[in-house]
């Protein structure tokens, strides 16, 4: 479960650049639910993310992951609560460890982190395991360096990375918009199946619209720091993209409306 | 060979790999620094002689040279730990905090022996035990030296593969997902500093006691030679794996020491002790461009 309650986000306070990027977003995920986010550039759609991984800590509201007050808390301290997949394939792992490492890595999330030997036998064959189930051949490539792999290889093991240790929410962060269609379609398929046996409650932000309504159990579309639509069940059923790219635009337009006001 | 063989008589030689083997601490230590948490530490310029003025005035304190030996490593990693907390605390840029570091360590280190030079004559040290066994001196220090390498490589290699230690390797190659990892960068920030010092200060106990003198100026130029080690080591070994990396750092500081000794002794070249510096940044510029060379000449 997810509670974000009246969350503000500033940056840059103070300065000329000063921008309000979330303006008191209330939002509440159900546990197991998957929502889809979409949005313009700077909508904020990233800043909502960040403030539920931890890497934006909000001037105003409350964050509650599963029964936990996360509000105050960094990146490293809810970790345990929070997996995640990056937009950029580099980011998401360590290109200069093997792809067994970065599974180990994973698969202390949010635990100490002791003297034990980091690859025994029996994790191997974990990581053997989970790996294979991709069909891409790594297993037998669990020794090579990340990056060696392509940037798909790389989300498709973030992925695996991500369910490796338990968590309350997963956070999905445009993460095929780096990837070509073949790949893109293939990572979204493995999200999908990850999502749904797993029963997580996942959070995914995309640019595609195609890909907001095809997946998952709900919409939400964010403009200016707020959210502006928020579809579920059998009205989001019978939304068409072109129906999105029309609030997009009347959304739009109306902001235009505002600023030729303010000019004139 | 014959010729570079007589050239460097045997005391010479096992001279110059006993030294290698005492900076061998320091070229582990900078692996970590650099390599592992990718952070560029100057502070060893000043932890090596600290390492070498606390284990000098305990012994002639009467302590026990071991016992003064790990006083020393816990003297090293107060240093290092004093750098990460100005960079990671007070967000001082990482070069430049170990550059502050490394300055107040020269008045303290002058405090800690009260004048620039302490001398260990006829002092037990932790070698004395060995001396005047069937082997001679000349061979006993390298021996000696090197056990206690291979325990501190096989440590460190132990470490480096573990959960912990993976966490710290983590830190310095994507600090970012380190975190989404539930990694508390600044603490392996910390540790590994603390880790990579200690190392620097026992190179330096070990240095005033197979030595037998502990120098303020001893420091001067600790991290080129570390650094040369650690690249010499990746220059021939290449990147393969933790244990061949600290391998490269251990065999890099003999190799370095023998050249070394090698371009000062032969006569043919005309250079002197106080050339070494010119020597250093040579040989180091060499194993840095050697394999872009080779690279290009196989394209």
């Amino acid at each position: 479960m997810i509670s974000v309650k009246n969350i503000k986000v500033v940056f840059g306070k103070g300065t000329p650049l000063q921008k309000q990027a979330l303006n008191g977003v209330t939002l509440t995920i159900e546990e197991g639910s998957f929502v889809t986010v979409i949005g313009s550039n700077g909508a904020g759609k990233s800043t909502l993310l960040g403030v539920l991984a931890g890497d934006v800590l909000p001037s105003e509201g409350e964050v509650t992951i599963g029964h936990t007050d996360v509000t105050r808390k960094g990146t490293p301290a809810r970790a345990g609560l929070v997996a995640r997949v990056f937009q950029d394939p580099l980011a998401g792992s360590c290109g200069a460890l093997s792809i067994e490492e970065n599974l180990a890595l994973a698969a202390r999330r949010g635990e100490s982190r002791g003297l034990t030997p980091a690859l025994g036998a029996k994790r191997r064959e974990h990581f053997r395991a989970r790996i294979a189930e991709l069909n891409l051949g790594l297993e037998n490539r669990l020794g090579d360096r990340m990056d060696l792999l392509s940037g798909g290889q790389r989300q498709a093991v973030s992925l695996v990375m991500a369910t490796l240790a338990g968590s309350e929410v997963l956070l999905l962060d445009e993460h095929t918009a780096a990837l070509d269609p073949g790949m893109a379609e293939f990572v979204m398929n493995l999200t999908q199946k990850i999502v749904t046996e797993r029963k997580l409650t996942t959070m995914m932000v995309t640019h595609s619209m195609r890909q907001a309504l095809d997946y998952g159990h709900r919409t939400i579309m964010l403009h200016g720091g707020e959210i502006v639509l928020d579809v579920a069940g059998d009205s989001r059923k019978t939304l068409e993209v072109e129906d999105l790219i029309a609030m997009f635009r009347r959304i739009r337009g109306q902001t235009l409306d505002d600023d030729a006001l303010l000019i004139g | 060979m014959t010729e570079k063989g007589r050239a460097l008589s045997q005391i010479a030689f096992w001279g110059a790999v006993e030294l290698g083997l005492v900076y061998a601490f320091v070229a582990v230590g900078v692996f970590l620094a650099f390599r592992v948490l990718d952070f560029p530490d100057l502070t060893v310029d000043g932890s090596f002689p600290l390492g070498a003025a606390v284990t000098a005035v305990l012994i002639i304190a009467g302590v026990n040279p071991w016992l003064a030996a790990a006083v020393a490593m816990v003297a090293g990693a107060a240093a290092g730990i004093v750098t990460a907390l100005l960079n990671v605390r007070f967000r001082i840029l990482n070069l430049l905090a170990s550059i502050l570091t490394m300055i107040a360590l020269f008045s303290v280190n002058l405090r800690v022996m009260g004048k620039p030079n302490v001398a260990l004559i006829n002092a037990d040290t932790m070698l004395s035990p060995f001396y005047g066994l069937s082997l001679r001196d000349f061979y006993v220090r390298p021996l000696f030296v090197g056990i206690l390498v291979l325990a501190a490589v096989l440590a460190v290699w132990r470490f480096l593969e573990s959960d912990a230690g993976l966490a710290m390797r983590a830190t310095g190659a994507n600090a970012r997902m380190a975190r989404a990892q539930g990694v508390d960068t600044s603490r392996q920030i910390y540790l590994g500093m603390a880790i990579s010092n200690a190392l620097v200060a026992l190179g330096g106990a070990l240095f005033a006691q197979t030595n037998g003198f502990a120098d303020v100026t001893s420091g001067v130029g600790t991290i080129v030679v570390g650094l040369a080690a650690v690249i010499i080591g990746e220059t021939l070994f290449g990147a393969r794996g933790i244990l061949i990396a600290l391998a490269g750092c251990v065999l890099g500081s003999i190799l370095y020491r023998i050249a070394i000794q090698l371009a000062l002794s032969t006569d043919v070249l005309g250079l002197q002790a106080s050339d070494l510096n010119f020597v250093t940044a040579a040989l180091v510029t060499v194993a840095l461009v050697l394999p872009r060379l080779r690279r290009g000449g196989a394209a």
